[in-house]
């Protein structure tokens, strides 16, 4: 566990120190903030965070490749990949430091968005149930993209493929439930069930499903599986 | 040759490394003792690296076995990791971070308490002589300073083996000199197992030095030994004309003469002759070939310098050996 928090702390100190962290903070502030706004200003205006929860499916699927491209790509390239490997640590604390100090990152761009519901407080009186399980429907959510980007940062020593294939990858497991709609009986069942946006619905409307949980979570774990695995094989090639 | 006193620190039997169907190292077999300074010497390609990685646990074996300190290197990697601080043929730094931050991080991974690491990063800082820099991001840092910067972290967690592969190549020659110190420095408490292919560095620097070529062993034996061993001979390269059935025995009889031989290029024999060290052959040579009327084309004598060994050595040339 020692290791783990030690290559954490490392991956959370290099990010915080570069520009990247807070352009990718303000990007994502500037934008929840907009889709707040749209939301609030409208019609029938409601004192929910909803606004800005499926704009931001679009947005993560953009933004944490970023934030996970260079967590193994740039340790492949750089070559102390090989000094982690040839240190007495075991492949998965690697990864799950990896994998931490990307939540961390997640989290940095979350907590900004926090004034937006200062706001509501200020002006309205929000429902504060829906406005918790929506920040935990985009930190699982957030999570699940994550888990793309370092597997995705895994295969390759080139930040700019890993983030694009990250990015691809995302995108299609996001928009795969819209198949749905053409297809029937199971197979249509299984596209949803699939799709990473279907199951941040729920949250949105303020019900906290155990199965969005464990979805989120088992995508997760198999996604950094596949990255340890991938690490492994680098031993034997 | 090993010193029957002292303990195998690193014992390697029928090292076996294929990448597909291309062997890298070929039944590699040797022990390393406690405290010695162990060279690998061999081309680009000979498989210095792939041993090496094996060594650290990096990547298995196709066959056979690596004990580091009696522990196997695939089935106790963690704990022989412990034992081994290794530097890799590119420098691996972390170019964002600080030279102290940077030791701080990898003392940490290796699992070093916090009072152990602040005494020794001042101690590894002291002796790598990065004072000036211990605050400077190793991206700023000059090739010099990032090797020292990776030396400083192979020896920081005090490795019973340390392992380098390469550790002079692209610094400047007074870095280079000072870099064997550090290294020779380094024998006695420590194992250090290098490779180079810098001939005159395993002289200076290791007690033993084994010579790969091809993934395979050509030689194990201490530098010293080697050089005696091809340097007692000389050689002369001696081209006439004339038959080959006259000059060859006539050669072959002369005094001082070892072997003798001949290559045909047009018409003109091409004689390889070795001699005694100290013997100079070349006056009684072109008096004999003056003597019979035969034509005496070229007359050179070839000096064997240590790349000369170190060349006829990874040529295998039969007799050589």
């Amino acid at each position: 566990m020692k290791n783990t928090t030690t290559i954490a702390w490392k991956e959370i100190k290099i990010y915080f120190v570069s520009p990247m962290a807070y352009i990718i903070m303000a990007v994502y502030s500037a934008l929840a903030a907009y889709y707040f706004v749209t939301s609030v200003s409208g019609v029938l205006p409601e004192a929910t965070i909803r606004g800005f929860i499926f704009p931001s499916t679009l947005i993560f699927t953009l933004l944490s490749p970023i934030l996970t491209m260079r967590l193994l790509s740039e340790e492949q390239k750089l070559g102390t990949l090989e000094l982690l490997m040839t240190s007495p640590v075991r492949d998965y604390e690697i990864i799950l430091g990896k994998f931490i100090a990307s939540m961390a990152s997640l989290l940095s761009i979350l907590i900004p968005t926090l004034y937006l519901v200062l706001i509501l407080t200020w002006f309205g009186s929000p429902d504060m149930g829906p406005i918790l399980s929506g920040y935990i429907g985009l930190i699982l959510y957030g999570m699940a993209t994550l888990s793309v980007g370092i597997f995705a940062s895994s295969l390759s020593g080139n930040q700019i493929v890993a983030a694009v294939l990250a990015m691809g990858v995302l995108l299609i497991l996001s928009i795969i439930d819209l198949a749905s709609t053409y297809l029937t009986g199971t197979v249509a069942d299984m596209v949803m069930h699939i799709s990473l946006t279907n199951h941040l619905e729920s949250f949105a409307r303020g019900v906290i499903d155990t199965h969005d949980i464990v979805y989120y979570f088992v995508f997760t774990s198999f996604m950094l599986f596949l990255t340890i695995r991938s690490l492994e094989s680098r031993r034997w090639r | 040759m090993e010193d029957p006193n002292s303990t195998p620190m690193i014992e390697v039997t029928g090292l076996t490394k294929y990448y597909g169907d291309f062997p890298a190292i070929e039944d590699i077999n040797f022990t390393v003792g406690k405290g010695e300074v162990l060279g690998f010497l061999g081309p680009n390609g000979a498989g210095k690296t792939t041993a090496m990685r094996i060594l650290t646990g990096f990547m298995p074996p196709t066959h056979g076995s690596v004990k580091i300190a009696g522990l196997d290197v695939v089935d106790d990697s963690l704990e022989v990791r412990k034992h081994i601080g290794y530097l890799p043929e590119t420098v691996p730094l972390y170019t964002e971070m600080s030279v102290e931050d940077y030791l701080a991080f990898m003392g940490g991974i290796r699992g070093m308490d916090s009072k152990w690491l602040k005494r020794r990063i001042d101690d590894v800082i002291a002796i790598c002589r990065l004072e000036e820099y211990q605050n400077t991001l190793i991206g700023k840092l000059s090739k010099g300073y990032r090797q020292r910067t990776g030396i400083a972290q192979a020896i920081l967690h005090e490795p019973d083996v340390l392992i380098m592969d390469e550790p002079t190549v692209g610094i400047d020659p007074i870095q280079v000199v000072e870099t064997r110190n550090l290294i020779k420095g380094f024998g006695g408490d420590q194992t250090v197992i290098l490779s180079t292919h810098i001939l005159p560095e395993v002289s200076m620097v290791c007690s033993r030095v084994i010579i790969i070529h091809e993934g395979q062993v050509v030689a194990i034996d201490r530098p010293d030994n080697l050089s005696e061993r091809l340097r007692a001979t000389e050689k002369l390269e001696v081209d006439i004309r004339g038959p080959a059935s006259a000059v060859m025995p006539a050669i072959r009889n002369m005094e001082g003469v070892l072997e003798v031989n001949r290559v045909d290029r047009d018409g003109v024999g091409i004689y390889l002759i070795e001699t005694p060290h100290g013997a100079d052959l070349r006056e009684r040579i072109s008096n004999l070939v003056h003597e019979r009327g035969w034509g005496l084309l070229r007359l050179q004598p070839i000096q064997m310098s240590l790349e000369e060994i170190f060349l006829r050595l990874t040529d295998m040339e039969p007799g050589t050996k």
